[in-house]
């Protein structure tokens, strides 16, 4: 070890920049809030802004105005830099934690038993009551035809992407799989119902409904599914390939199982995708006021028209209704988004 | 497009890319199936453009206005009378305002996750901000309809008192909500998350050693986003502002339920008014008839070619991208 | 006017993990040290927390001091931006800035501090540079050439006259030659010999005769085992290290019977 002088004094050198304390930020704070709160007392303000405007606006100056005084223009950018962006934050969480809790305590007010079992069937828009089950049953149904028809189809073209695909071909198929996650859902709708409807192949009915929720879904479960495949090891392709096995086991046997899990969740985030989807309802079917489980034939509610219908209907009883169905629909996209979610974090594979 | 045939005869010569071997029975299905599957995505988004302008011709031929510059929607009236001029000016100017909001927020976003939360916060609230991404819209119009579009009235009254001077902020009725100023706010909250979750996987990627090269020379941390980050950022960062923009333009339910649909430019933005593609299908097709509908699947053609065109730009961006950054 | 560094009872942390403990050195001025031994013994690490690029990583933090010159860098009114610029460094792979040309990226680091204008003055610190980085002559007809479009050997070049562009005092060298060839690799090390008549330089390597070549004194650190943390085991005149060890750990490691 060589010998060091540990005694040596401190020594203040160039090293030491003149630098804002650290309470620095909670005074300005602090004072910010208490010209917040005088405002509010007494009402006077500068061009009509808000008393949070007001302290918003004194903490981003005090703060620039001390900062270039004592660190100087490169810290004083810095810290005006820092502080919008945590403002951003702060904006982004307010309009979530508002559309969340306006629903719950709204929606939670209707929330009975009845509900959930009964439909709208014999309640007028002005009653109160009445239910969401034809609702849910719709909403199940049409979710459930998309995903049977998404996901083979959207799972077999990222099997090409990934396994077979080339040259041309795969780049146009690959660039316009992200251009057709871009389609407005009111034009996927606008497409069944001329392709289909006016077409007389189907009529407006819950299966014309899932096919333009298919038009969202697939392009979805393509990226994702593509995504996963992509993870799986080539070794593990060609081990078996090298025993001879065709590809075509290979993939159906190998690799799609490897990524089962991820192939599970990315079809689920999909479904929670369309499963709120209105615009493209709107157009395919029409609304009942009952239960109607042939998707073939006849109107079928889904929960997002639903709503749609009741908001429109402008009663005081139809809009809460209007509210409880929207905690509902939350509900139902949250449970399978979190449970996505879960499900990716315990088993994705941890190499990449 | 046409480019892609010649493509399909090469690959079916060579279906697993391991030429000189026989093809099996079983393999040439599966690689049939797998690629119709991938070419049904080409064959629908082809599709959707022919059945749109084969059903809009017979409004389009019925039409006695100009359809680009005529402001009343009277479709099944003898004469037909339509034209996207009201339909055009809502969806752009509801469109630049959420563009406005949404860009920088989003930015600063994915900029606090990716380089000032601590990582496992910043994951955290990453996935907050995808739940915002999650949220149907209808419940977005549900709630910007009775709880947004009151509480913020008193800011669009506060921009008319006080900007009044600016034209589009002059307000001649003395009503300021339903219009098309709460419509693009209301999408900008909706399109933040798009805007925010592709700007923070772009930043996520700029690569540690620019980073610590430009900590390296002593720049602070904002000299070191833009001394490092925006610049090799920059074409993701504006597909991303592109794609919120896609998600704005074809915007549904929440801006019908929040516009009051008056066929009538009108610039001032605090006043009620405005509509826009997507959300006047949404609101006239109920009632329309045969013409009625035709004429709306004329405007929805429209919406379509302008986000494809919209979506395709980025998207194009962003491949371009990745051909540079290939070694990455 | 270089400086002179004192390390004290440094205690490096990732998290609550202990990466290095109890590291007591001095690098005199104007003399080239290396720092040597095995992969994962913190080397690189220390280095890093000589200005202050350690906290750089989340949740990495280091106790003890550092001084330059007497001035502790981990005193408390002691700005990282500042100490950043006064002790310049150079990674293991070169990272010019890719959206940058030739002549931007030297004058990146003083970009920062003056406002525009002064064009002529920053014309003369590219050239001096890039003179001081022995690269002027190869890249003189093409300074607005984007810096990606150099060898690698000459990005490493760029990136050390980016360096010393802002006249450090001291220059950290994190394995400068390990991504390059053998002929580049001379390149470096002359131009290291050069360096140390103005800087004070550590370099940390793989290659123990780089540091025999290019060092003054050498410091050699080395690890019990895996997930225990790295230590400084000898310091002395290079010479003195690779012939005459004090420590056995050391002669195992010069001699090669090691890892």
């Amino acid at each position: 070890m060589s010998g060091v002088d540990a005694q040596q004094a401190e020594v203040e050198g160039h090293l030491s920049g003149r630098r804002l304390p650290r309470w620095s930020t909670p005074a300005l704070a602090g004072g910010a809030l208490l010209v917040g709160l005088i405002v509010q007392l007494t009402g006077w303000t500068v061009v009509g802004l808000a008393p949070g405007v007001v302290a918003a606006i004194v903490f981003l100056l005090g703060q620039a105005i001390t900062s270039l005084a004592i660190e100087g223009r490169r810290h004083s950018k810095d810290r005006i830099a820092t502080t919008l962006i945590y403002a951003t934050f702060v904006v982004a969480l307010t309009p979530l934690l508002w559309i969340l809790i306006t629903v719950l305590v709204k929606g939670l007010s209707v929330f009975d038993w009845t509900f959930f079992t009964s439909t709208m069937r014999n309640v007028s828009p002005r009653q109160p009551g009445g239910g969401i089950l034809h609702a849910f049953l719709g909403t199940l149904e049409q979710v459930g035809i998309a995903t049977l028809v998404s996901v083979p189809v959207g799972l077999l073209a990222a099997i090409y992407l990934v396994e077979f695909g080339k040259g041309r071909l795969k780049f146009w198929i690959s660039f316009f799989v992200d251009v057709m996650t871009g389609v407005p859902s009111i034009v996927a709708g606008l497409f069944i119902y001329t392709a289909l409807i006016l077409t007389g192949v189907l009529q407006q009915s819950g299966f014309a409904a899932a096919l333009a929720l298919c038009i969202l879904m697939i392009p979805v479960v393509i990226r994702s599914s593509e995504e996963m495949l992509k993870i799986v090891p080539n070794d593990l392709r060609e081990a078996a390939l090298a025993l001879g096995v065709p590809k075509w086991k290979v993939i159906l046997r190998i690799v799609v199982p490897t990524a089962i899990s991820g192939l599970i969740t990315g079809a689920m985030l999909a479904v929670a995708r369309v499963a709120g989807e209105t615009a493209p309802l709107l157009l395919t079917t029409f609304l009942a006021q009952d239960i109607n489980l042939n998707a073939f034939n006849g109107s079928q509610t889904s929960l997002p028209t639903f709503i749609w219908d009741q908001i429109s209907r402008g009663t005081t009883s139809s809009v809460n209704r209007a509210w409880g169905a929207a905690l509902a629909l939350i509900l139902f996209v949250l449970i399978i988004y979190a449970a996505a979610r879960i499900l990716a974090a315990r088993f994705t594979p941890k190499s990449r | 497009m046409s480019t892609s045939t010649d493509e399909t005869a090469q690959s079916a010569a060579d279906p697993a890319g391991i030429s000189g071997t026989a093809i099996r029975a079983g393999d040439r299905n599966f690689l049939g199936l797998s690629r119709g599957a991938g070419i049904l995505v080409l064959a629908v988004m082809a599709a959707i453009a022919a059945f749109l302008v084969w059903k809009a011709i017979p409004s389009l031929q019925a039409d006695s206005a100009n359809f680009l510059t005529e402001q009343s929607w009277l479709p099944d009236q003898t004469p037909s009378v339509f034209g996207i001029a009201v339909l055009a000016f809502g969806t752009f100017v509801t469109a630049v305002i959420a563009m406005l909001i949404a860009v920088p927020i989003g930015f600063g976003i994915a900029l606090f996750i990716a380089f000032y939360a601590r990582p496992r916060f910043g994951k955290a609230l990453g996935f907050i901000v995808d739940l915002l991404a999650a949220v149907p819209s209808i419940i977005f119009g549900l709630w910007g309809l009775y709880n947004f579009m009151p509480a913020v009235t008193s800011f669009a009254r506060w921009l008319t008192e006080y900007l009044g001077w600016i034209p589009i902020f002059a307000n001649d009725k003395q009503l300021w909500t339903k219009s098309l100023l709460m419509a693009g706010l209301v999408l900008a909250i909706m399109v933040l998350p798009t805007v925010s979750a592709i700007s923070r996987e772009v930043f996520v990627q700029v690569p540690r050693m620019h980073i610590e090269a430009s900590l390296a020379l002593g720049a602070t941390r904002w000299e070191m986003i833009k001394m490092a980050v925006f610049p090799f950022s920059r074409p993701g960062m504006i597909s991303a502002a592109m794609l919120g923009l896609g998600r704005a333009l074809g915007e549904t339910i929440a801006v019908a339920l929040i516009l009051s649909a008056v066929f009538e430019v009108n610039t001032h933005i605090t006043e009620p008014g405005g509509n826009s593609f997507a959300a006047n299908i949404a609101l006239k097709w109920g009632e329309a008839g045969e013409v009625g509908r035709s004429a709306l699947i004329a405007s929805g053609l429209v919406l379509f070619l302008i986000t494809l065109a919209v979506n395709m730009i980025a998207r194009w961006i962003i491949a371009r991208r990745k051909e540079f950054s290939g070694a990455n | 006017m270089s400086k002179q560094i004192d390390i004290n009872d440094l205690n490096i942390y990732y998290g609550n993990f202990l990466a290095v403990e109890g590291v007591n050195l001095t690098v005199r001025a104007n003399s080239v040290m290396s720092f040597i031994g095995p992969s994962g013994c913190g080397k690189s690490t220390v280095l890093r927390c000589i200005n202050r690029m350690h906290e750089v990583v989340p949740g990495a933090r280091a106790e003890g001091s550092v001084r330059l010159d007497g001035e502790n860098i981990y005193g408390p009114n002691v700005d990282p931006v500042l100490v950043r610029r006064t002790i310049g460094m150079v990674f293991q792979r070169p990272n010019p800035f890719p959206t940058m040309s030739i002549y931007d990226n030297v004058v990146a680091g003083l970009r920062l501090e003056k406002t525009k204008g002064d064009k002529r003055n920053l014309d003369e610190v590219v050239e001096s540079s890039l003179r001081g980085a022995n690269l002027w002559e190869e890249v003189k007809d093409r300074l607005k050439k984007p810096g990606a479009g150099l060898s690698g050997g000459q990005q490493q070049r760029l990136c050390i006259a980016r360096a010393i562009a802002v006249e450090p005092k001291v220059l950290l060298m994190d394995e400068p030659c390990s991504a390059l060839d053998p002929i580049s690799t001379l390149a470096i090390e002359d131009l290291i010999r050069e360096l140390r008549e103005r800087y004070t330089i550590i370099i940390v390597t793989h290659n123990m005769q780089q540091a025999s070549r290019v060092s003054d004194m050498t410091a050699f650190f080395n690890l019990a085992a895996v997930g225990k943390p790295g230590k400084l085991i000898e310091v002395g005149p290079t010479q003195q290290i690779f012939t005459n060890p004090q420590e056995k750990q050391t002669e195992d490691y010069i001699s090669g019977r090691f890892g």
